[in-house]
């Protein structure tokens, strides 16, 4: 297969970026959308040029680090990432516009990758069950209803990629919290902390620069795995409930 | 020379508590004193980096990914073993213990495998209490499934992504650190060096990945967490990004690197579709627990599709061969019993390189809806990647590149030879022996980083108090720094022809078609002859372009392959000189006449650990003796 490659490159976090044209030929429609590329990069080097740089690593669909957009749509056609795309999905000829994932809390480092720290941020702000090493008492101790670990589950299959902020006309990054508190605060042990971990995960979303949820659910139609939106519901009813608490004194954060 | 790995005395079921009481301890006044760096964020890094920050060490962690959740730990799918005997079907410590050494071809050290059985337990309650959303059954209990190489169910599983939601527990863990202080992570930055100051490790080099800054790290020990070495076989299922740069440096710094030759070729992974391809995916062995492995009994049958070929013209070759453990067989002998059935002519798919892995029955036993929700997700990605749907066709399998059991020599505490160098998880050769079981590398990265750092590292920090802290312009520090800037401009300089991809392609058909899963005399031998040649040619037409000073992915990666092309070397020579076969070792010359493992006991009932003697010198084996106290050494059979 050939294709028509036109690419965003960008040297550095504070220069200009700009779209580029790249032929890319002779494809086997069973690779995947980054093994394309790095045929692609592959001739680029050949003829001297930079290859491009863009993020990816365990190629399989769960660490979360490819982060491209495609044709305007983070990880492009399909619904797993960026890796999981494979090129049989396109039509021979086609010309494919590849951008990094623009999210002002993501500044792009240089091509197609991007600064996601700001996720990790949001964890440190209170994504995570205090659990001294060494002190858990026995795993069976507390019986958890299959459907609540499964719901748990559904919220933890998150991978981290950012595309929910990436697609979200806002930038928002709701669907990534409301996955996150969901998945700890569904289980009994994730109880204990869990409106502070809402309310501090939310105000540290806000803090970063990512935007609101206005319910445009462009984060669930590209969301790799597959979180729900109904999640960003539970989220506000949780955050709406804490700070109101708080705002009367009746709560501590 | 010898090898002391410092095993405490006492039986065996002994000596991890006797250990605990009498291990030395480092007051709460005093942990913050004390600096320590540790260099990945798997599974292993990230549980010690938790632990180690919530015990008030000052902890510096760093990995090369944009994020620790990142690191290829995440990527394990199918479960983690523990002795809880939940199912009441007869699991044990002892029994873990028994299946691992087993497991591992008796290759691997009594007392680290009793200690990592012995803390299973403790891994799971870790877990569950960070919120790990484990499977349950409908009372709200934990559910178990089993495993390749054990007749017991002790596997803990979340779906697929065991692997995923066993790190994110870490990685949380780790980031409440950062927030409370105590853990500083350094990410998209990579280790090039370990420093030694008067022989001790107290440091690192590292590059900063988006600036490219080099620069020292000084800390009063070093955790190398840096996971395994199969991407030396260019094609694998390891992430791209996986290395073997940090612990093949501290190699040549003077650590000993343990029978390297044990690679792990798992058995179920979606066959190789051409050149292009960049990587192997697996998938879970979990599915051989319902899948069954057969090939056409006839080669003219190979071509017809599937559902074509009747039930007597199958040869279900693994429930044949291996009847008590059928499609369990552990992955070594399923690795190489798809290549008996493939090299026989009877494989399946384009080269006939694939083996069917069926679904048919389970879906007729259970329904396509419970097949579903134990497997749902790899079926979606097997389909993603092949168009085909394995509700409907059996999937075609392949094995591939998967683990390594070999890693840096550590002794009980968990450190290498050089002192203050602590080596963790898939990095270090400890617990697998010659062969690793399913569901075992989650168990020993927690194990390491959770369960078993936090009490020794004490061991070597008690000998630490009123030595002067290592500073960053002392000349060890200044001298590797300028080793490491003067190789990073060399490898921009010479602006050679082909591309760093290229010569990693090149070396990874060497050690696959060498070094793989069958390996001779004659093939290592060529592979030795081989590999300098082009690791010469690497170092005048390489084509690096760019800069140092900016995000550069060809330079990272021209950094890795140079060590690669060194350290496959060693991989050769180590295979070469293990005359026997165990485990993912397999020697042709040495199998018995029904083509299973032959091993020597006599004369390699040892660890080889290799030796760094200096730039294109021919490194030393030393040995250090496997003495088996309440083992007996057996014939491994699963039949």
């Amino acid at each position: 297969m050939n294709f028509t490659l036109r690419v965003w490159r960008q040297d550095g976090p504070t220069t200009a970026g700009r779209f580029e044209e790249y032929p890319a030929k002779n494809i086997p429609d069973e690779a995947s959308f980054l093994e394309m590329l790095d045929i692609v990069n592959e001739e680029l080097e050949k003829a001297g040029k930079e290859s491009v740089q863009f993020d990816h690593d365990c190629r399989e669909g769960i660490c979360g680090m490819c982060s491209l957009t495609i044709n305007g749509v983070p990880h492009g056609p399909g619904r797993g990432t960026t890796c999981q795309l494979y090129m049989r999905k396109f039509q021979d000829g086609d010309v494919i516009t590849i951008e990094p994932f623009r999210v002002g809390a993501f500044p792009i480092l240089r091509d197609l990758a991007v600064n996601r720290t700001a996720l990790d941020k949001v964890i440190q702000a209170g994504g995570f069950i205090t659990a001294r090493t060494g002190s858990a008492p026995d795993a069976n101790s507390v019986p958890i209803p299959k459907v609540v670990a499964d719901e748990s589950m559904d919220a933890a299959a998150c991978i981290g990629c950012g595309a929910c902020a990436a697609a979200c006309p806002n930038s928002s990054a709701m669907l990534f919290v409301s996955a996150k508190a969901a998945h700890l605060g569904l289980l009994p042990q994730g109880k204990p902390e869990s409106e502070r971990r809402t309310v501090r995960m939310v105000r540290t979303m806000d803090d970063l620069g990512f935007g609101n949820c206005s319910n445009y659910y462009a984060c669930e139609a590209v969301c790799p795995a597959g979180i729900s939106a109904s999640f960003i519901a539970r989220l506000n009813r949780q955050y709406t409930s804490a700070a109101a608490r708080e705002a009367v004194g009746a709560t501590t954060i | 020379m010898s090898i002391d790995a410092k095993i405490p005395a006492g039986p065996l079921d002994k000596k991890w508590s006797s250990y605990k009481n009498t291990a030395k301890i480092i007051s709460p006044a005093n942990k913050r004193k004390f600096k320590i760096i540790i260099v990945g964020s798997g599974l292993a890094g990230a549980s010690a980096a938790a632990t180690l920050g919530e015990q008030g060490f000052n902890v510096e962690c760093f990995c090369y990914q944009d994020s620790p959740r990142r690191a290829h730990s995440i990527a394990a799918q199918g479960g983690i073993n523990a002795a809880k005997n939940y199912q009441n079907d007869g699991d044990s410590t002892f029994r873990l213990f028994y299946d691992t050494i087993k497991g591992g071809d008796f290759r691997a050290r009594e007392a680290n495998v009793y200690r990592l059985a012995e803390v299973s337990a403790n891994i799971i309650d870790q877990c569950v209490a960070q919120g790990v959303p484990f499977a349950r059954e409908y009372g709200g209990l934990l559910a178990n499934r089993s495993f390749g190489g054990a007749q017991v169910s002790r596997t803990f599983y979340a779906r697929g992504q065991t692997g995923q939601q066993l790190l994110i527990g870490a990685y949380q863990g780790l980031e409440a650190q950062v927030a409370a202080g105590t853990v500083k992570m350094h990410s998209r930055t990579e280790m090039l060096d370990l420093v030694l100051v008067d022989g001790h490790a107290k440091g690192i080099i590292v590059r900063d990945m988006v600036t490219g800054e080099i620069r020292a790290h000084a800390a009063d020990t070093v955790l190398l967490c840096t996971g395994g070495y199969g991407n030396v076989f260019y094609l694998s299922t390891n992430a791209k990004g996986c290395n073997v740069t940090a612990t093949y440096r501290a190699y040549k710094k003077g650590a000993y690197f343990a029978n390297p030759c044990y690679t792990q070729i798992h058995p179920t992974c979606i066959p190789v579709s051409g050149d292009y391809q960049s990587k192997l995916t697996l998938m879970s062995e979990s599915l051989r627990n319902d899948g069954r492995v057969w090939v056409p009994k006839r080669k003219e049958d190979c071509g017809k599709a599937p559902a074509d070929i009747p039930e007597d013209a199958r040869d279900y070759y693994l429930e044949r061969k291996y009847p008590s453990y059928g499609n369990l067989a552990p992955r070594d002998i399923s690795s190489r019993s798809a290549k008996e059935v493939c090299d026989e002519g009877r494989g399946v798919g384009p080269g006939g390189l694939g083996v069917y892995l069926d679904f048919g029955d389970a879906i007729k036993r259970l329904g396509q809806n419970v097949v579903a929700e134990r497997y749902g997700n790899l079926f979606e990605m097997y389909e993603n990647i092949t168009g085909e749907s394995a509700y409907e066709r059996p999937m075609r399998i392949f094995p591939a590149v998967h683990y390594t059991m070999g890693g840096l020599w550590v002794d009980y505490n968990l450190m290498s030879n050089i002192p203050g160098l602590h080596v963790l998880g898939e990095a270090n050769f400890s617990d697998h022996g010659a062969n690793r079981l399913g569901a075992s590398a989650l168990m020993q990265g927690l194990a390491d980083g959770y369960f078993v750092i936090p009490y020794t590292i004490g061991d070597y920090l008690n000998t630490q108090f009123g030595k002067a802290k290592p500073d960053v312009n002392s000349a060890p520090f200044q001298d590797a720094l300028a080793a490491v800037k003067a190789r990073t401009s060399q490898l921009l300089s010479i602006k050679g022809n082909r591309t760093v991809d290229s010569f990693h392609r090149e070396l990874g058909h060497i050690m696959w078609d060498n070094c793989g899963m069958a390996r001779t005399k004659e093939s290592l031998t060529a592979a030795i002859d081989k590999i300098p040649k082009l690791r010469e040619e690497f170092w005048k037409n390489v084509n690096v372009l760019g800069k140092g000073e900016t995000l550069n992915q060809s330079l990272e990666k021209a950094g890795r392959v140079a060590d690669f092309l060194e350290f496959g070397e060693l991989l050769c020579r180590d295979a070469l000189q293990r005359n026997e076969s165990c485990g993912g070792h397999f020697r042709s010359e040495y199998q018995t006449p029904d083509g299973e493992a032959l091993r020597d006991d006599e004369h390699y009932a040892h660890v080889a650990c290799w030796k760094f003697e200096g730039e294109n010198a021919t490194p030393t084996r030393l040995e250090e003796p496997l003495s088996y106290e309440t083992v007996k050494l057996a014939t491994r059979s699963y039949k």
